[in-house]
């Protein structure tokens, strides 16, 4: 009895505090997106604000019941979660309710689970449990590949059903890989395929190109600081560019320009190789490697999608995008989401005074575009103020991760950091047209009781060991 | 347990700070830089419904409502709001084809995908009926109350014009006219526009994604009423004017009655007309290209636009020149013998005084009096003296445009004295070789509205108000001040009292008028034919009555019917008759005018 007073004095008071001003921003803006004057009582059961209040009072309730167990359970039973979390996500895709084209979710009798929000704290458990013991060994790929496939066979189960968007989300755990030691080419190389992949279908690729040209002129002059050889591998480089895109456009006529670029990228390497040989240029290379590779990348994804997916396919990709449920064609959703943001201003219209959001003008946007209501009803002064909350709970949580005694503990606290910066960077991304449409939640904040308590648990999963860190968990 | 990779903490940190910044610096750039998604945001959410104002009522000078509204219904689309809809049934509906669903959506998505667009225009009340029941099957459209004009009798096309939709030129050069205006185009509604169209208004609604209106915009606050255009009261006699078009009914012609004392036109028929509904809603332009290929030109208004050579209805102005130039007296004789020179005229007893010489239209009579007023020594030149002559006309109107209120008016033709010299040479052409304008025939041209004017003239005794088609306009009763603006002729009213008793003897004492005569009323009145190069002469008839305190002054044209007194005269004592009395005693009359078809 006595230990347990004892531990709600010795869970973080910060990040309970920014946990409880999520929650309840978030039922602000549920009430405020799918408020009508019929129903504008606060507890009206037959709309989402009431539910989701039902969803807060019990993922309260689930909250008091993670403090109380013991911390050591989680530790110990760490792989029989994991276990049961991907037993449901098989059986999910077995048994589970279409929803939208998607079976991610099991219905019983009105009450509707996703178990693709539960298994991301079971994944987080068993990668900690697994590296707890294995982490001073991870820059070898003998630890490294079980511990991408405790990452990996979450993601595979959940884009069959499919669900892209929580897929995605199980990726941002190599961050945790990265931190305890994953050496950090692969990484950076991950993470920019990451950026790449969501920029090539965002933007045309000939300017990606050009864009990655420019970015590796400045890695050569920030490695080398060498001006001259800047100056030349630039020079070298448009001169063959020139001369190719000429005879392209008036005796070829059928290169294009991303091949002209790409040729001229290869040219003007090989003139440039006799430099790097004689210099023993190692930096120089490598970053010549990553653009050569990073052009080839962009133009293959971009070319996979165009030409290679026959045309259902290509509309599977768009529907896993989020770009199905558009009323109005492509790109709806996010215009009309970034009119609602953008039309806030700096102030916001004010409370139930957002008509993009009161005249239903965002699908989803109690869900999936909830910060939609925040941007337009609380302008751009609400939206800094929620992304500074964010940012000060993801800061905590890793100085709360550094903190601890036991390995397990911090890598789980990364875990933690890694699901919900990716969850709240690809949310809001989305709904400013900054990443293409992924159909994730905004944690906390969104509706819906399988993502709260699901990141309820996550959380505090977290902020149980976290008060119990002076103690050794074996 | 040296932990060698804390340093990555900070890598992870500035990544996610990184990250944060992003997010920041887009949302500044959306929601303080740009001002633009404010107004996507606005343009999503309101729908500004104009309110079309019900043009003005126009009604007769007795209070009898001619034109009046009916209410019709443009079909508005918002192309972004709808969804897939069951098109037979919505074809099926609307009665049109699914071609032309395909073609108007079309328009309207080039147009604009957020912007309403108007689909189908004029529905008519029945299908609107039908098609606002199930109007929630078909989102992204509605309906927009217009209005229609409406007329209580098939009558004064001409006088009354029609209306149309404004066009890109009209839109361009009138910056108070948008797209889907209506406008005026010819007659009342034309002239009277401005008063009749009203001012628009707009409504301000807030519409939600489904384009389901959910109220409106600040409590109305912004929101515009439209404001019915002003009521107009016509001169016109809409029982004479329907009488006098069931006159014309088969024959080619026109008449001009006015009211002497005000100048208020009280008939206006060109024949062959329209029915005026044929040029309202949806079926106006189809119609329109009817109306303009038919070779009977029922669209041309010949009161109007027509010039004629008057012929011996110019005969009593010729008459009054005369005695106020004191080259003949009332009681000046001249002889006739079947003619004069090469000009010849039928046998009467010879000779005559001038009350005579109306009554039975010698022309030996106004040639020797045109040659006197044209050969008079008080003037150096033939040309100081047809200049003189020429004044008195043009004080009469002739040869200018009236000024009335129809904006189309032809200004008829009296040749100047430059005219002949520049032909002859100068002051080298003699009374004779201009001498056909004694008896209005040669070069003279005047519409049958001038003629009218000039009888009124005569009915006033030396002065007329220019003529008009409108009462009063609005609730206060305002008119142009030029329409009451008395032009008095610089001709002595006794000279007009001969001209009078010519004119008098003419219907009465067994001149060439007498078919015109009534029992009761004196009429005054003057046959005349026009010459028609192109086929038989046009008959025409001026008359006003009675002869003291003239009520009724009218102009009678029947082309291609002869001499003016077999039809024209006949004509225009019916109409005489209807007028002073209301109702018609001569059956017998009536029926034959009815009968007659001048039409093959
Ligand atoms: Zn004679």
């Amino acid at each position: 009895m006595d230990r347990s007073n004892n531990i709600w004095n010795r869970i973080d008071k910060i990040s309970l505090i920014l946990f409880l001003l999520l929650i309840v921003m978030g039922w602000v803006n549920i009430y405020a997106a799918v408020y009508n004057e019929e129903h504008s009582g606060l507890l009206d059961m037959s709309q989402r604000y009431g539910k989701q209040f039902i969803w807060i009072a019990a993922s309260l309730v689930i909250a008091i019941f993670i403090v109380i167990i013991d911390n050591r359970f989680y530790f110990f039973f760490s792989w029989f979660i994991y276990g049961a979390c991907m037993l449901l996500l098989i059986l999910v895709i077995i048994v589970g309710k279409e929803i939208n084209g998607a079976k991610s979710w099991f219905e019983l009798g009105g009450f509707s689970l996703q178990p693709s929000e539960m298994a991301k704290f079971g994944t987080a458990l068993a990668l900690a449990g697994y590296l707890n013991t294995k982490r001073q060994e991870l820059t070898q790929f003998s630890v490294i590949l079980p511990a991408s496939a405790i990452i990996l066979f979450p993601a595979l189960l959940t884009a069959l059903q499919p669900d892209m968007g929580s897929s995605i989300v199980y990726f941002s755990l190599f961050i945790v890989l990265f931190r305890e030691g994953m050496s950090p080419y692969i990484f950076f190389s991950g993470l920019l395929m990451a950026v790449l992949f969501f920029l090539t279908l965002l933007t045309n690729n000939l300017y990606l190109t050009i864009a990655l040209i420019g970015i590796s002129v400045f890695l050569v002059w920030f490695a080398t600081r060498k001006w001259k050889l800047v100056f030349l591998g630039t020079v070298i480089f448009v001169f063959i560019a020139v001369i190719l895109y000429l005879l392209d456009h008036y005796v070829f006529k059928s290169i294009g320009n991303e091949l002209v670029i790409f040729i001229s990228l290869i040219l003007s390497g090989i003139v440039y190789a006799i430099y790097i040989y004689n210099k023993r240029a190692v930096s120089v290379l490598i970053i010549y490697l990553f653009l050569v590779c990073s052009t080839i990348f962009i133009n293959s994804v971009d070319y996979t999608f165009n030409n290679f997916l026959p045309t259902h396919q290509k509309d599977r990709i768009n529907i896993l995008l989020g770009l199905k449920s558009d009323p109005h064609g492509t790109g709806y959703n996010v215009n009309q989401s970034i009119i609602s943001i953008g039309s806030g201003g700096f102030h916001g219209k004010g409370f139930l005074q957002g008509t993009q959001t009161k005249f239903k003008f965002v699908p989803k946007q109690s869900s999936d575009f909830i910060f939609c209501t925040i941007g337009e009803e609380w302008g751009f002064l609400g939206s800094g103020i929620v992304i500074g909350i964010y940012l000060f709970l993801l800061l905590r949580l890793i100085k709360l991760a550094e903190r601890q005694r036991s390995d397990f503990s911090r890598i789980y606290g990364y875990s933690v950091v890694s699901i919900l910066f990716t969850h709240i960077f690809l949310n809001i991304g989305m709904a400013i047209g900054l990443v293409p449409v992924i159909g994730i939640p905004l944690p906390f904040l969104s509706y819906g009781g399988s993502s709260l308590w699901g990141f309820t648990i996550l959380l505090f999963i977290f902020l149980r060991l976290d008060a119990s860190r002076t103690e050794y968990l074996i | 347990m040296k932990d060698s990779f804390i340093n990555r903490k900070y890598v992870i940190m500035v990544l996610i700070v990184l990250a944060s910044l992003v997010l920041l610096i887009r949302l500044f750039i959306i929601q303080v830089v740009k001002s633009s998604y404010r107004l996507s945001a606005d343009n999503n959410v309101l729908r500004y419904v104009t309110q079309y104002p019900a043009r003005g009522l126009i009604s007769d000078r007795n209070g009898k409502l001619i034109v009046y509204n009916q209410a019709a219904y443009d079909l508005m689309v918002v192309p972004a709001q709808t969804t897939k809809f069951d098109t037979t049934g919505f074809c099926d509906l609307l009665g049109i084809s699914s071609d032309l669903l395909r073609k108007q959506m079309r328009i309207a998505i080039n147009y604009s995908r957020r912007a309403p667009s108007v689909f189908l225009k004029q529905v008519s009340n029945e299908t609107y009926a039908k098609f606002q029941e199930k109007m929630f099957m078909y989102p992204g459209f509605y309906v927009q109350p217009r209005t229609l004009r409406k007329y209580s009798k098939p009558v004064a096309a001409h006088v009354l014009g029609y209306v149309s939709e404004v066009d890109d030129g009209i839109t361009r050069k009138d910056p108070y006219y948008k797209s889907g205006d209506y406008i005026g185009k010819s007659g009342i509604e034309e002239a009277y526009e401005k008063e009749l169209r009203g001012r628009r208004g707009v409504k301000i609604f807030l519409v939600d994604v489904y384009s389901r209106i959910k109220g409106s915009y600040e409590d109305g606050k912004k929101d515009t009423l439209a404001i019915q255009g002003t009521n107009i009261s016509s001169s016109i006699d809409l029982d004479l004017q329907e009488y006098g078009e069931l006159l014309m009914k088969n024959k080619r012609g026109s008449i001009v009655a006015i009211e002497p004392k005000t100048g208020e036109v009280l008939t206006l028929v060109s024949s062959p007309n329209y029915d005026p509904a044929l040029l309202v809603g949806r079926i106006r332009s189809d119609n329109y290209a009817l109306l303009s290929a038919d070779t009977l030109k029922p669209l041309f208004n010949r009161a109007l636009m027509a010039s004629y050579p008057p012929g011996s209805t110019f005969k009593p102005i010729n008459g009054l020149i005369g005695l106020q130039e004191g080259v003949i007296t009332p009681s000046t004789l001249f002889a006739c013998h079947n003619g004069y020179l090469f000009i010849a005229c039928h046998s009467h007893s010879s000779p005559l005084s001038l009350v005579g010489a109306i009554g039975t239209s010698c022309n030996a009579y106004f040639c020797q009096t045109y040659r006197k007023v044209l050969e008079n020594p008080y003037y150096n030149t033939i040309s100081d003296a047809y200049d003189k002559w020429k004044g008195y006309l043009n004080e009469f109107g002739f040869s200018n445009k009236l000024g009335t209120d129809f904006v189309n008016e032809l200004t008829g033709f009296i040749p100047t004295s430059e005219y002949f010299n520049k032909y002859y040479g100068k002051n080298r052409w003699k009374a004779l070789t201009v001498i056909s304008m004694a008896i209005g025939q040669g070069e003279v041209g005047a519409t049958p509205l001038q003629m009218a004017n000039m009888t009124a003239a005569i009915a006033n005794r030396g002065y007329y108000f220019t003529p008009h088609i409108i009462k009063s306009v609005g609730s206060d009763h305002t008119i142009d001040k030029r329409f009451i603006t008395k032009h008095q002729i610089s001709i002595d009213s006794a000279n007009f009292e001969s001209i009078v008793l010519g004119m008098e003897a003419s219907v009465n004492s067994g001149g060439t008028s007498t078919v015109a005569a009534m029992k009761d009323i004196i009429v005054c009145g003057k046959t005349g034919t026009a010459q028609n190069p192109h086929g038989k002469n046009h008959a025409v008839f001026i008359a006003f009555a009675p002869k003291e305190n003239p009520k009724i002054a009218i102009a009678v044209y029947v082309e291609n019917a002869g001499f003016g007194a077999t039809y024209a005269a006949p004509i225009a004592s019916l109409l005489i008759e209807k007028y002073l009395k209301g109702v018609v005693s001569n059956k017998v009359r009536e029926q034959s005018m009815l009968n007659l078809n001048l039409m093959h």
